[in-house]
């Protein structure tokens, strides 16, 4: 089958600075793709391409086989989903949603019929006569979204639509596009800078930095899989240990000397040679913390680390432990915090193990990318 | 609480009194049987039914109507266009244009007058209505393109993305979009020229001629011939279409 959307080497430059580097993309029919990114990764201006608001500089984009790089954005069969809403705030819910199909000259009865399917479908049935300004910040998000759909898109493009809503609101939102997504079957481009929204909607991620895919893959891929130091610490938390390879016990794992921590067993993600040097990534939830060393150690590994900080996150506590050089960070559920169970504290010694499997090789590592992990916020230096 | 001076209340009132008893005064005057008005010498309409006896009045007030309406219409068209460019360009040229626009606001009116004049004169351009238009035109723009740039700060440009998406092409958008959303802001431009046109005397009074006298230069001539009582029946009519169109105004764009 043909892929819905193909972006084909496509760049897009603002005074010489590539915004969108040669980037290339194929959607299928009916998935949800994430572009995700810190801002100014480019990921924006791909869109906004794709919606015709931008003409790239070199490449093409076909929707269905046909050539739209040309198109202005009102001869695409392609609806956005504005950052903050773009209501018209001259005009009723009910006009808001009908525009596109009045755009399309359609029957006033058929436009009716069809707005009021989508009103009914967003449950906005009751706010057809209001203004956009006596909305709340979800309805208007649904009057978004009706608007975008009621034109029945090849594809709809959402810009960070949740970004503007608060937490509680996000979650809830996040639940009812995925539920819209499996009622209309429309495929979804949803661009984030939100790992988490990114991670818990979407079919396949696409990773992006500098105006460049980092990693393309399903949410479980980016995240237990990262391919280098950008990705791991992009989604999510997680520690960089870097070593040489020593040994090769069998044909599964190597021993990674990793300086001032010792010898690791790591599973063998790639192929290695001994000598080779490794960066590897472990998530702060695959460690785990203890006062006694555990009893059956084959296929972990243990090191002693001094407990620096810990935070107290309510479902789980996080745990700041220097070892050696290294600053690890720990994410553990405690068994009975208020029972007989003596909690970790500052400045205890324990032991940090992990599954040999849990450690990831990455295929490159800048150490400027540690700057990126949430740790700096919620743990800062005493 | 109840014994404190009312002090915001009392200063409310200074101001009221300050800015409408002259007002209230003239309108009295109106009213008012004596000549040369001064003390009360009981109610009279006489004064009104003088004023609507005198054409030359009313021609006067034909003038001031045809300047104010075209200078408006024109200058509003023109001063949102200024404005748009203002706001979504932001080139160099786009610098100097603001900064001409903004100039009439500090010009002083009599260099104005006195420039425009030379430059009619220089033309061999006669002077007459449509120089006091092209005059009006000249300062009402800017104060347009400034109200309208006010507005326009607000406007959220991803509207028209937004209607593009929707498949409307730009026709579409300015009637359907722009137009209904920045209508309110062009209107408070609109009727800032509007007031600015009717009440201007000192350009007027330079680019005028002979037969083109507007109502405030008809005003200030009937002064000196010594009729005020006249000026004050024709100053509290004038008065009530102001705050008519005043009154409307706000309504409609409190409406929106």
């Amino acid at each position: 089958m043909a892929a819905l959307l193909e972006i084909q080497s496509v760049t897009k430059r603002y005074d010489n600075l590539a915004a969108v580097d040669n980037v290339s993309l194929e959607l299928e029919a009916g998935e949800v793709f994430s572009l995700l990114g810190p801002s100014g990764c480019g990921k924006t201006t791909l869109l906004r391409m794709i919606a015709g608001f931008e003409t790239p500089d070199s490449g093409r984009i076909l929707l269905n086989g046909k050539d739209i790089t040309a198109l202005p954005p009102n001869k695409r069969t392609i609806n956005t989903v504005f950052q903050n809403y773009a209501l018209f705030p001259h005009m009723t819910v009910f006009e808001n949603v009908a525009f596109g199909l009045r755009m399309q000259k359609k029957a006033k009865p058929e436009i009716s019929i069809e707005v009021d399917a989508m009103l009914d479908l967003m449950e906005l049935s009751d706010h057809a006569s209001k203004k956009p300004n006596q909305l709340s910040g979800g309805q208007k998000q649904r009057v978004a979204i009706a608007r975008a759909l009621v034109n029945k898109p090849k594809l709809l493009l959402l810009d960070e639509p949740l970004a503007a809503l608060d937490l509680k609101l996000r979650q809830r939102m996040l639940i009812e596009l995925d539920a819209i997504h499996d009622e209309v079957g429309i495929t979804f481009l949803y661009v984030t800078h939100d790992q988490s929204e990114a991670m818990s909607l979407s079919d396949r991620i696409a990773v992006m930095n500098h105006g460049k895919f980092e990693q393309m893959g399903s949410p479980v891929e980016i995240y237990e899989a990262p391919i280098n130091s950008f990705v791991a610490a992009f989604i999510g938390d997680t520690n960089f240990l870097n070593g040489k390879v020593t040994a090769m016990p069998n044909d599964e794992f190597c021993t990674v000397r990793v300086p001032s921590l010792g010898d690791l067993l790591v599973w063998k993600d790639k192929d290695v040679r001994v000598g080779e040097e490794l960066n590897l990534s472990i998530r702060p939830e695959k460690l785990r913390i203890a006062r006694k060393k555990p009893e059956k150690p084959d296929l972990l590994n243990c090191i002693q680390a001094v407990v620096e900080d810990v935070v107290y996150l309510g479902s789980l506590t996080k745990y700041r432990l220097k070892s050696g050089e290294y600053t690890l960070i720990v994410e553990q559920q405690h068994g009975h915090y208020l029972l007989d169970e003596k909690p970790i504290t500052w400045e205890e010694i324990v032991w940090v193990y992990w599954h040999s499997e849990d450690g990831y090789m990455l295929q490159s590592y800048q150490q400027d990318d540690e700057s990126l992990m949430a740790l700096s916020e919620d743990m800062p230096d005493e | 609480m109840r014994n404190r001076p009312n002090i915001p209340g009392f200063i409310a009132i200074t101001v009221l009194v300050f800015f409408y008893l002259p007002i209230f005064y003239l309108v009295m005057q109106s009213f008012n049987e004596a000549r040369f008005g001064g003390p009360w010498r009981g109610f009279s309409l006489q004064w009104y039914a003088l004023l609507f006896d005198r054409p030359e009045v009313w021609r006067a007030v034909r003038n001031t109507l045809i300047v104010a309406l075209s200078s408006t219409a024109i200058s509003t068209v023109l001063g949102t266009l200024a404005a748009w460019c203002l706001h979504h360009y932001r080139s160099r040229l786009q610098q100097s244009h603001y900064v001409l626009v903004y100039a009439p606001l500090v010009f002083p009116d009599l260099l104005m007058g006195i420039s425009l004049l030379l430059l009619f004169i220089n033309l061999g351009y006669p002077l007459g209505l449509g120089t006091v238009i092209l005059a009006h035109i000249t300062f009402c723009i800017s104060y347009v393109a400034f109200v309208v740039l006010g507005r326009l700060q607000d406007f959220d440009y991803n509207l028209i993305e937004a209607s593009q998406d929707l498949g409307a092409g730009w026709a579409t958008i300015i009637y359907r979009v722009l137009l209904p959303v920045m209508g309110p802001g062009i209107l408070a431009g609109a009727l800032l020229a509007l007031t600015l046109s009717i009440d201007d005397f000192i350009i007027t009074f330079f680019v005028s001629g002979p037969t083109s006298a507007t109502l405030p230069l008809y005003v200030f001539g009937m002064m000196k011939q010594g009729s005020p009582t006249i000026i004050n029946a024709l100053c509290t009519l004038f008065m009530l279409a102001t705050f008519s169109i005043v009154i409307w105004g706000q309504r409609y764009l409190y409406r929106r």
